[in-house]
C-alpha cells in the first residue's frame, strides 16, 4: 500500500521534473551519488526502486505536495516512507551483487623513448535493466537511455589526437591493441536489432552521440562514411557498423562531456589529475568510451583516457642531444601538475598502478637483483601495496605491476608516486609481428596507388621458436571513400621483392565496391605470410574522382583523407596472465588486460590531393554565362523583331536621305534643296533638335562637373 | 552604273565585319601599331610591377618569437667540427653520411639512407607530356661502385596526424667537401635538432642531406622518385645485393640494417632547399638569393616566396636577391629608355595622379635586369636548382643560397650568421606548418622584377596579346588580297568573254589555291619533326664530339629537306603565290605560339618577340613594289637581319655574344645547348623545332620567292 502511494507521488514528481529539465537523470544521479548508503534496493520489485530517487529530492518538492492535503496525512506519508527505507536498507545487503558500481584506476608506465604513458580507466556498471528500471545512482542516465533506445549491445567511441608509435611504445601489449586508436574519431557499434533497422538506428545514434560529445560525429550519418564489415574488423552477423572521421579535431570540448559521465566528474578522485594543459601537451591523447550491454550483465561502461606525456625533468630544463642517456625521473605531480587528494567517494575502488615493461624486467633479472620497488635501476617513491607479476605462456615473467591503493589519501596527505632512475637503461617494447605502414604512390590529380608495406619484426621467432615453414595470418580492414576509386583487381603483392600470385597469399577476401556518392569501398582481406618473409608490399591502384562543387568540405584544398586501415594478427594474443589476481579484489583494468584480444595495429591516415576547383570560379562562370545569354537573346530578339520589307524601306530612306553636312554645304553654296523631298525640312529641323539636345546635355555635364569640382 | 545600284540595294554588313574589313585593308598600319605597342608594353612591364603581398592569412610569418638560440648555433658548430673530423678519415664520403645518420638518431628522430645512381643522359623530348615515369628509378646493382648516398631524417610531429610533411634539403658534395657546404649541413642539422624538440609541429619534418656529387638535382629527384614511385621488385634487389663498397656502412649490425628501409612521411606540403654559398669579403650585409624557376617555366606559389622574403628582410635583416642579367645593369641604352619612361611617367602623373608609371631610373634598370633574367630562365624551361624536382610532383619549393660576408675563421660572425640563418629557416617552417591547406591562394603565373615585386599573368599577357593580334588580320588580308588580285585579272578576261561558267570555274580554282601553300607548310612541318627526332639517332653514335654531332645533324637535315622536295615537288614549281605562302605561315605561327603560351608562356613571349616581326616584314626580295629606293632598301635590310636573327643557332650566338661578350663561332655549342634542353625535357626544344624552325624556313621561302608567275600572268593579260 505504501508502495502504491509512493508510486503515485513519484509519478507526479517525475512528470514535473521531466518537463522542466529533460536530463533529469543526471541531476538526480549527481545528487544521489552522495547518498550511496541509502540506495540499496536492487533486489526488490520495480516499485520500490522507483521510490529511491525521490528520497533525495523528496525534501525539496514535499512542501508543494503537502499544500493541498491536511497535515495529518502528511505525517502518515512520512512514516510510510521511513518504514519503506528501513525495509529497503535491510534488503540491500542481500542484493550487493547487482549494485551499480564505479571504479577508478590509473596506470603509469615509463616508455623507452623518455616519455611516460598514463592510462586512466573508469568503469561504471549498471545491473540488468529489468531490476533497475529507469533510474540510476551512479550510472550515467544518458548512456543507459542511449543503450535502451538504440538496442546497443556493444559500442566503442574514441577521440584521438596524435599517433601511437608502435615501434617505441609497443605493439604487442593490451595497451596498444585496445587503446591505440587512429587519429580523429572512430565509432563502431553492434546492435541488437533486425538487420533492416540497423542503418536507420545508426544514423540516430550518430546524432545522439554528436550532441552528447560536442563532436561532428553526425557526419558519420551519411551512407558514404560508414560501412558494415563482416569479419575484417570483428566477426559479427551483419549487425556491426563502423565509421571513422580522421579529420576531427579533439579538444577539451570533447573531454568535458566525457567527464560528465563520471559520478565525481573531475572534482575528486583520480579524474582530478586531468589538468587540461598537461594532458593536451602530450604526444598522444586518446579518450575512449566503451559500452557493453546484455541481459545478463547489464550495462558496463568503460571510459579510458590514454595519454603519452613528456615528463618535465626535475630541474625543468630541456636536455640537449649530447646527454640524453639517463631516463627522466618523474612523479605524478610532475606529469599532471596536480596532486591526488582523495578518492571519488562513491567509487568502489581507487587504485594506481605503475607498470614496468618486460624489457626492464629482463634487464633486472639479468643483473641478478630482485624486482622490488627499490632495485638497482630505479626506485619508486613509495612502497607499493602489492606487486603483480604477469606470466606469459612459458611461465616467464614478462612485466610487473606495482599497485597502490589511494583510498586513504586526503587533502592533508596527498598521494604522489614517482620513479627515479639510478642507472641509464635502454630497453625496447615488444613489437607487433609486423610493422605496418601505408603510403600513397604516384603524383598528379589523376591516379595513384595505395601501398601497404609489412616489415617483419621477427617476433614469431621469439614466440614460436624458428620453424621456417610456418605462416602468419594477417587481416586487413580498410575503408576507402568513394571518390578514391580503388581498382581491387589491380591488387599486387610483393614478398621480399618478388611478385606473388594473389591466390598464394590471400586466403579470404571480401570486397564491397564503392558506389559514387552512396557507399564507401570496404576491403577485408585475410593474408597468410610465410614466417621467413622479411617484407611484403601490397599495392592497389586507384583513380581520383570528381566531386560536385557543394560536396567539397571546408578547407578543401588540404586534400582528402583516407581513414586508417586496421591490421590484425589473429594468431597473436596480447592478453596478460596474472596468476595471483584475486578475482574478488580484481580491478577492471587488470581484468581488461587479461581479456583475449588479438594484436592489432592501425596504419597512418593518408591525404589524397584531389582536383579542387577555384571556388571563386562560380562567380566568373555566372558572369560569363550571363553575358553569353544576353548576347544570344539580344540577337535572337533582334532577328525576330525585324521585318525584311520594313528594312528595305528603311534602307531606301537612308539612301535618299542626305546628311546634315551635305545639306549645310549645299545651303552655303547657295544651291536649292530639292523641293521634291518634302520631308527634308522636317528632317533638318529634327536633326537640329538633336544637335541642340546634344549640345545642351554636354553643356549641362560640363557645368555640373565644374560646380561639383569647385 | 549598274554596280552602283547593286551596291545601294545591298544591305550594309554588320559592324564587326566592317571593322574586320577596315582593319584588313589597313593591315600594314595595324600590324606596325600593334607590334610597336607590344614592344612598348613589354618595356613598360618593370614599371607596372606590383608589390608582393601575402594572400594566405594562415601563414602569418614572423608572428612567433624564433626559438633558434645561440645554443643551437653552438650545436651547429659542434656538428661542424664532428663532420670535419668524419670527413678527414672518410672513404668516398660514406663516413659523412654515417656521421649525419648517427647525429639524427641521437636526436630521437628516424633516419634512413637512400642510395642512388646518376641518371644517364636520355633523349626524351616528350617526357614533359607524360607524368614522371619510372625511367629514372635506376637502382644500383652489384657492380657499381659509383653511387650517391642521401641521408634522410624524419621528425614525426608530436601531436600531428602525419598526413603532411615539410621537406628541408641541404645539398653537399660528399666527394669534395667545401667548408661552406659543411656550414650549410651544420645549419640544416641545428634547425633539425631544434625542430625535433618543438612541440608546435603539426606536419612532419623531413631533412634530406642530398649527396650532390652528381649534381643537386639528380640527388633530390632520385629521392623524390623513390618516394613517389617506388619499384618493388628492384627495391628489394638493393636490400639483397648490397652495393659493392657500401658493405662497410653496415658493420654487420642488425640495427643498422633498418636504416636501409626507405622511410616516408606524408604528402609534401612544401620544400625549402638551402645552402651556404661562397663567403664574400666585401658587402655590408649577408644576402640570400632565391631561386624558384622549375621546369617549363613553372613557379612555386608566390606566397612561399613572399613568406621567405618577409622573414629574411623584415625579421633577420638579410638582403634578398634574385638572379639578374648583370650586363643589363650597366647598359647605356636601357638607361636612355628608363629616362624616357621616367619623363613620360611624370608627365602622365601630372595628368592623372593615379597613374604611377614614373619609376625611378635605377629601379627601372634593375627591374628590367631581373625581369629579363626571370623571363629567360622560365623560357629556357630548365629548372634553376633542385627545387625543380619538387615542382614535378606538384610540391612548392624554393632554393635559398646564403652569401655570408664574413671570414670563415671569424667564429663570432659565423655564429651570428648561423643564428640568423637558422631563425629564417625556422620561421619559414613555422609559416608552412601553420597552413591548413596547401598553397593555393596566391599566384602561380608571374614574373619577378625584384624580390618583392611581381608582374602577374594579367599584366604580362598584354604585350603578347598585342604582338599576336595582327597575325589573323594580316593573314586574312593577304589571302583576300591574292584572291582579289586574281579576280581583277580574271575580270579583265571575263569582260571580254562574258562566259559566266568559265569564270566561275576559274574563280573556284583560285579559291582552292591555298591548298598548294598548305601542302608546302605540311612538308616543312614534316621536315621539322624529322629534324627534331634526329638527335635520338645521333646520340647513339659513340664518342662523337659536339662539333661532329652538330655537323651530322645539319647535313642530315639538309639531305632530308632535299629528299622531301624531290618527293613532293619544289615549293615554287607548283606556282604558289608568296602572299598565300605568307598567310599560311602566319596562320601556323599563330597556332604554334598560342599553344606554346599555354605550355610555357615565357618561351612564347620571347618567340613572339623574334618571330612576329620576322613574319610580318617578310616579302620576296624580288617583289616589285612602287616604293622608292630608300624604303625598299630599309625593308630588304630589315628582312635579312630578322631572318638571320630568327635562325636558332644565330640567335644563340647573338645571345651568347650579348651576355658574355665573346663572338667566336663554335658549331658544337649549338649541339651542347640543344642537348641541355632535351636532357631536362624542356618544352622549349619542341617549340624551337616544331614551331620556330619551320616558320623560319617558310620565311626564307618567302624571301627567296621568284614572284614571277603571277606578275607575268598579269603582264600577259
Amino acid at each position: 500500500m505504501a508502495g502504491g502511494l509512493l508510486r503515485s507521488i513519484w509519478r507526479r514528481i517525475e512528470g514535473g521534473e521531466a518537463v522542466r529539465a529533460p536530463p533529469s537523470g543526471r541531476r538526480m544521479r549527481t545528487g544521489g551519488g552522495e547518498r550511496l548508503p541509502h540506495h540499496a534496493t536492487g533486489g526488490q520489485p520495480p516499485e520500490p526502486v522507483h521510490a529511491t530517487p525521490p528520497f533525495s529530492s523528496a525534501s525539496l518538492p514535499s512542501p508543494a505536495l503537502m499544500a493541498p492535503p491536511s497535515p495529518p496525512p502528511g505525517t502518515v506519508l512520512f512514516m510510510h516512507l521511513a518504514i519503506l527505507f528501513l525495509l529497503a536498507a535491510a534488503a540491500a545487503a542481500s542484493a550487493a551483487a547487482l549494485e551499480e558500481e564505479f571504479t577508478e584506476e590509473l596506470l603509469l608506465r615509463p616508455l623507452p623513448d623518455r616519455k611516460a604513458l598514463a592510462h586512466f580507466y573508469f568503469r561504471s556498471s549498471a545491473p540488468p535493466a529489468a531490476s533497475v528500471g529507469r533510474h540510476h545512482h551512479l550510472f550515467p542516465k544518458a548512456i543507459s537511455q542511449l543503450v535502451k533506445k538504440y538496442h546497443i549491445s556493444e559500442l566503442e567511441l574514441s577521440f584521438t589526437q596524435g599517433r601511437w608509435n608502435y615501434e617505441q611504445w609497443g605493439g604487442f601489449d593490451p595497451m596498444s591493441t585496445s587503446n591505440a586508436k587512429p587519429p580523429g574519431v572512430e565509432l563502431w557499434a553492434v546492435f541488437d536489432l533486425p538487420l533492416s533497422e540497423i542503418d536507420a538506428t545508426w544514423k540516430n545514434l550518430t546524432h545522439t552521440l554528436s550532441g552528447l560529445f560536442c563532436a561532428s560525429i553526425n557526419f558519420l550519418e551519411s551512407s558514404t562514411s560508414f560501412s558494415a564489415p563482416r569479419w575484417g574488423f570483428k566477426s559479427n552477423e551483419g549487425n556491426l557498423r563502423y565509421g571513422a572521421l580522421p579529420r576531427e579535431a579533439v579538444c577539451t570540448e570533447n573531454l568535458t562531456p566525457w567527464l560528465k559521465l563520471l559520478p565525481c566528474r573531475d572534482k575528486a578522485g583520480i579524474a582530478s589529475l586531468l589538468y587540461r594543459p598537461s594532458i593536451y601537451k602530450g604526444y598522444y591523447h586518446s579518450q575512449k568510451l566503451k559500452l557493453r550491454s546484455s541481459q545478463s550483465l547489464g550495462i558496463i561502461l568503460d571510459q579510458t583516457l590514454t595519454v603519452v606525456l613528456q615528463p618535465n625533468t626535475i630541474n625543468g630544463k630541456q636536455l640537449h642531444s649530447s646527454h640524453r642517456q639517463l631516463q627522466p625521473s618523474w612523479s605524478m605531480r610532475h606529469l599532471f601538475n596536480r596532486k591526488l587528494s582523495g578518492k571519488c567517494l562513491v567509487s568502489k575502488s581507487s587504485r594506481i598502478f605503475i607498470e614496468v615493461d618486460k624489457g626492464i624486467v629482463d634487464k633486472i633479472n639479468k643483473s641478478g637483483s630482485d624486482l622490488s620497488w627499490n632495485n638497482e635501476f630505479f626506485v619508486l617513491s613509495n612502497g607499493p601495496d602489492r606487486l603483480t607479476k604477469d606470466l606469459n605462456n612459458l611461465e616467464v615473467q614478462s612485466s610487473s605491476i606495482y599497485e597502490y591503493d589511494v583510498s586513504n589519501c586526503s587533502e592533508e596527505k596527498p598521494f604522489d608516486v614517482g620513479i627515479t632512475w639510478k642507472l641509464p637503461l635502454i630497453w625496447s617494447c615488444t613489437p607487433s609481428p609486423f610493422h605496418v605502414s601505408r603510403f600513397l604512390m604516384g603524383s598528379g590529380n589523376e591516379r595513384g596507388s595505395i601501398a601497404l608495406s609489412f616489415t617483419s619484426t621477427n617476433l614469431h621467432k621469439k614466440i614460436f621458436g624458428s620453424p621456417n615453414d610456418c605462416s602468419i595470418k594477417a587481416i586487413i580492414f580498410q575503408i576507402v571513400p568513394w571518390y578514391v576509386k580503388v581498382y581491387y583487381h589491380s591488387l599486387e603483392i610483393f614478398i621480399d621483392g618478388n611478385r606473388k600470385a594473389v591466390s598464394d597469399v590471400v586466403d579470404k577476401i571480401h570486397v564491397t565496391p564503392s558506389e559514387d556518392k552512396l557507399l564507401p569501398g570496404t576491403l577485408e582481406m585475410l593474408l597468410r605470410f610465410p614466417c621467413s618473409m622479411r617484407s611484403a608490399t601490397l599495392a592497389l591502384d586507384f583513380d581520383k574522382g570528381f566531386l560536385h562543387i557543394d560536396e567539397y568540405p571546408p578547407d578543401a584544398n588540404q586534400g582528402f583523407d583516407i581513414p586508417s586501415a586496421l591490421i590484425s594478427f589473429p594468431e597473436f594474443n596480447s592478453a596478460r596472465n596474472f596468476p595471483e589476481t584475486d578475482p574478488l579484489l580484481g580491478s577492471p583494468l587488470l581484468e581488461n588486460f587479461q581479456e583475449d584480444t588479438v594484436v592489432k595495429s592501425y596504419t597512418e591516415v593518408l591525404l589524397v590531393p584531389l582536383t579542387t576547383p577555384d571556388f571563386s570560379m562560380p562567380y566568373n562562370v555566372i558572369t560569363f554565362t550571363c553575358t553569353v545569354l544576353a548576347l544570344y537573346f539580344g540577337s535572337l530578339l533582334n532577328a525576330l523583331r525585324r521585318r525584311i520589307s520594313e528594312e528595305e524601306r528603311e534602307l531606301k530612306k537612308t539612301a535618299t536621305r542626305h546628311g546634315l553636312l551635305p545639306l549645310l554645304l549645299a545651303k552655303l553654296r547657295g544651291q536649292k534643296v530639292d523641293p521634291t523631298e518634302s520631308g527634308s525640312s522636317s528632317e533638318s529641323t529634327g536633326s537640329k533638335k538633336l544637335l541642340f539636345k546634344v549640345v545642351f546635355v554636354a553643356a549641362a555635364a560640363v557645368l555640373f562637373h565644374y560646380f561639383s569640382n569647385s | 552604273m549598274e554596280s552602283l545600284v547593286k551596291q545601294e540595294t545591298q544591305p550594309k554588313p554588320r559592324l564587326i565585319v566592317r571593322l574586320g574589313v577596315f582593319l584588313a585593308s589597313h593591315h600594314i598600319l595595324f600590324s606596325v601599331i600593334c607590334c610597336s605597342a607590344g614592344i612598348i608594353a613589354l618595356l613598360l612591364l618593370p614599371s607596372l610591377a606590383k608589390n608582393t603581398y601575402l594572400s594566405e592569412n594562415a601563414l602569418i610569418p614572423g608572428s612567433a618569437t624564433p626559438l633558434f638560440s645561440t645554443e643551437d648555433a653552438i650545436e651547429a658548430n659542434r656538428f661542424m667540427k664532428g663532420i670535419e673530423a668524419a670527413d678527414g678519415d672518410s672513404i668516398g664520403g660514406i663516413d659523412m653520411a654515417k656521421f649525419i645518420a648517427k647525429q639524427i638518431e641521437e636526436l630521437g628522430a628516424e633516419v634512413c639512407y637512400h642510395k642512388f645512381l646518376p641518371h644517364s643522359k636520355h633523349f626524351h623530348p616528350l617526357k614533359f607530356f607524360t607524368s614522371m615515369s619510372n625511367d629514372m628509378a635506376i637502382q644500383p646493382n652489384g657492380t657499381d661502385t659509383n653511387f650517391g648516398i642521401n641521408t634522410v631524417g624524419i621528425i614525426r610531429a608530436p601531436r600531428g596526424d602525419g598526413k603532411e610533411a615539410i621537406v628541408l634539403v641541404t645539398p653537399y658534395n660528399s666527394q669534395r667537401v667545401h667548408s661552406n657546404e659543411l656550414l650549410s649541413l651544420a645549419l640544416g642539422f641545428s634547425v633539425f635538432s631544434l625542430l625535433s624538440r618543438a612541440a608546435w609541429l603539426s606536419k612532419d619534418i623531413v631533412w634530406l642531406s642530398a649527396d650532390s656529387q652528381f649534381g643537386e638535382y639528380a640527388a633530390v629527384s632520385a629521392w623524390l622518385n623513390l618516394y613517389h614511385n617506388p619499384v618493388f621488385p628492384s627495391h628489394s634487389v638493393i636490400l639483397d645485393t648490397k652495393i659493392h663498397g657500401a658493405d662497410h656502412i653496415y658493420d654487420g649490425n642488425a640495427e643498422k640494417a633498418e636504416f636501409e628501409a626507405f622511410k616516408r612521411a606524408g604528402t609534401m606540403a612544401a620544400a625549402l632547399i638551402f645552402k651556404v654559398g661562397e663567403t664574400r669579403r666585401y658587402g655590408d650585409r649577408d644576402s640570400v638569393t632565391m631561386y624558384a624557376e622549375a621546369s617549363n617555366g613553372q613557379m612555386p606559389n608566390l606566397d612561399l616566396l613572399n613568406a621567405v622574403h618577409y622573414l629574411a628582410v623584415h625579421r633577420q635583416g638579410f638582403r634578398v636577391n634574385i638572379a639578374a642579367f648583370s650586363s643589363l645593369l650597366s647598359s647605356a641604352w636601357l638607361r636612355v629608355i628608363a629616362d624616357f619612361f621616367h619623363t613620360l611617367g611624370t608627365v602622365l602623373r601630372k595628368i592623372n595622379p593615379d597613374w604611377k608609371l614614373d619609376i625611378a631610373v635605377p629601379d627601372y634598370v634593375e627591374g628590367t635586369a631581373n625581369l629579363a633574367s626571370s623571363i629567360y630562365k622560365q623560357a629556357i624551361g630548365v629548372p634553376t636548382g633542385s627545387h625543380g624536382a619538387f615542382r614535378d610532383y606538384q610540391v612548392d619549393a624554393v632554393s635559398l643560397e646564403f652569401t655570408p660576408t664574413f671570414n670563415v675563421r671569424n667564429e663570432n660572425a659565423k655564429s651570428l650568421f648561423l643564428l640568423r640563418g637558422g631563425r629564417l629557416v625556422e620561421g619559414v617552417v613555422r609559416s608552412v606548418n601553420n597552413l591548413l591547406e596547401k598553397f593555393h591562394q596566391s599566384f602561380f603565373l608571374y614574373f619577378l622584377t625584384a624580390p618583392s615585386k611581381f608582374i602577374s599573368v594579367g599584366v604580362y599577357m598584354i604585350p603578347f596579346a598585342l604582338l599576336l593580334a595582327p597575325l589573323p588580320i594580316v593573314a586574312a588580308a593577304l589571302a583576300d588580297g591574292s584572291k582579289t588580285m586574281k579576280k581583277l585579272a580574271e575580270k579583265s578576261i571575263g569582260d571580254s568573254k562574258t562566259n559566266g561558267s568559265a569564270d566561275f570555274l576559274q574563280s573556284k580554282g583560285g579559291s582552292w589555291k591555298w591548298l598548294q601553300a598548305a601542302k608546302v607548310l605540311l612538308v616543312i612541318q614534316l621536315w621539322a619533326v624529322l629534324v627534331s627526332l634526329l638527335p635520338y639517332y645521333i646520340t647513339q653514335i659513340p664518342d662523337a664530339t659536339p662539333i661532329q654531332s652538330s655537323v651530322i645533324w645539319a647535313m642530315l637535315s639538309i639531305v632530308i629537306l632535299i629528299a622531301l622536295y624531290v618527293m613532293s615537288g619544289s615549293p615554287y614549281s607548283a606556282g604558289v603565290e608568296w602572299k598565300l605562302l605568307k598567310a599560311t605561315m602566319i596562320t601556323s605561327i599563330s597556332i604554334g605560339l598560342g599553344l606554346m603560351s599555354i605550355i610555357n608562356f615565357a618561351t612564347a613571349q620571347l618567340g613572339a618577340l623574334i618571330m612576329i616581326p620576322m613574319c610580318l616584314f617578310s616579302r620576296p626580295l624580288k617583289a616589285r613594289s612602287g616604293m622608292n629606293f630608300l624604303p625598299r632598301a630599309v625593308l630588304l635590310a630589315s628582312n635579312i637581319t630578322l631572318a638571320v636573327v630568327g635562325f636558332p643557332p644565330a640567335a644563340l650566338l647573338i645571345m651568347k655574344g650579348l651576355s658574355k661578350g665573346s663572338w667566336t663561332v663554335d658549331i658544337g655549342e649549338f649541339w651542347v645547348w640543344m642537348e641541355f634542353l632535351w636532357e631536362w625535357s624542356s618544352a622549349t626544344y619542341l617549340y624551337l623545332f616544331l614551331v620556330h624552325l619551320p616558320c623560319w624556313l617558310l620565311c626564307i621561302h618567302v624571301l627567296l620567292h621568284p614572284c614571277s608567275q603571277s606578275e607575268s600572268k598579269m603582264k600577259q593579260e
